[in-house]
């Protein structure tokens, strides 16, 4: 290479590394944009959806699922978790509203990929997407006494309250 | 107003001002409330207990959901400290002097009853269980 004799190597390479380090770390920062679910924000689904689990982002299910499991709340995965009928559709609303193929369908997306919202799936740990996000965590961890059900999002991802689902 | 009717709001107004309540609010009006259904149903009840509200708390009934004999399997072996929810939650402290803002929505209060007295019982509980479990939480 015929570089002029006064050129600064040193500083040179220094920036592309800067250069190159920083490229990483944007793509990796791209990356968790789609691990970015937002939390809930209406009070009322906070604190109605939120009491006994995380209130899960509404943007990890397609509508048609949040109108079948709010129709059905008296066997809520085997618990009763009915409330009153006004307070039931003012949260289905918002669900519906901000669900992954609706109003959260950028943060849904690929969560969504492959998912038909005619099977109004109920679980999110059963779409297809999340099974292969999570295919590398042993049996022994959803054992863990901290962790005991796959709808405990927070035990490992621990801003999963903000929306942030990364590693 | 008819004699019983008065002596009814004598025995709730002495009974509030012996538990050192300041002013009447939502939840010194769901006790009373409480006491008036315990009283239509058992003729001979005498006041609430915190002792047996607090035996219906720790006892292991074992008859709703196999996950939850007691109550204390979501809300922990003592009332003044945490509890967790079999999906990870933390429940709050359900001793008042910890969580001082609990026990003034009564159709919340309501809505736990039913929902956990169920899951724990296998029916709803009565009001003078309910009043019981309160007078041990409002004391803790």
């Amino acid at each position: 290479m015929n570089l002029p004799h006064n050129f600064p190597l040193r500083p040179f390479a220094l920036g592309l590394v800067t250069v190159a380090f920083s490229a990483i770390l944007f793509g990796r920062a791209q990356a968790g944009g789609s691990h970015y679910f937002p939390p809930v924000a209406d009070p009322l689904v906070k604190e109605e959806c939120g009491s006994c689990h995380l209130a899960f982002a509404p943007s990890m299910l397609p509508a048609s699922s949040w109108q079948r499991m709010m129709a059905n709340l008296k066997d809520h995965f085997g618990d009763d978790a009915s409330v009153e009928p006004a307070v039931a559709a003012s949260i289905t609303d918002y669900l519906v509203n901000n669900a992954g193929d609706t109003g959260g369908r950028r943060y849904g997306d690929k969560l969504l990929r492959g998912v038909s919202g005619a099977n109004a799936p109920l679980r999110i740990t059963e779409l297809p997407k999340w099974v292969r996000e999570h295919r590398k965590v042993p049996d022994w961890e959803w054992k863990h006494k901290e962790v005991r059900t796959r709808a405990n999002c927070t035990a490992c991802h621990v801003d999963a309250a903000k929306g942030y689902y990364d590693e | 107003m008819n004699p019983l009717t008065l002596s009814h709001v004598l025995a709730a107004v002495l009974a509030l001002s012996v538990s050192g309540a300041g002013i009447a609010g939502p939840r010194e009006d769901q006790l009373v409330a409480y006491a008036a259904a315990a009283k239509a149903a058992n003729p001979a009840f005498a006041g609430f207990s915190a002792a047996r509200g607090k035996t219906l708390h720790t006892q292991s009934f074992g008859l709703g959901k196999p996950d939850t004999p007691a109550c204390t399997s979501c809300h922990g072996n003592d009332p003044r400290g945490p509890g967790r929810t079999p999906a990870g939650k933390t429940v709050e402290a359900m001793a008042l002097s910890v969580t001082p803002a609990r026990y003034v929505d009564p159709a919340k209060v309501e809505k736990w009853f039913k929902r956990n007295c169920n899951e724990v019982l296998g029916r709803e509980c009565s009001a003078q269980e309910k009043g019981d479990w309160l007078a041990f939480m409002v004391g803790q």
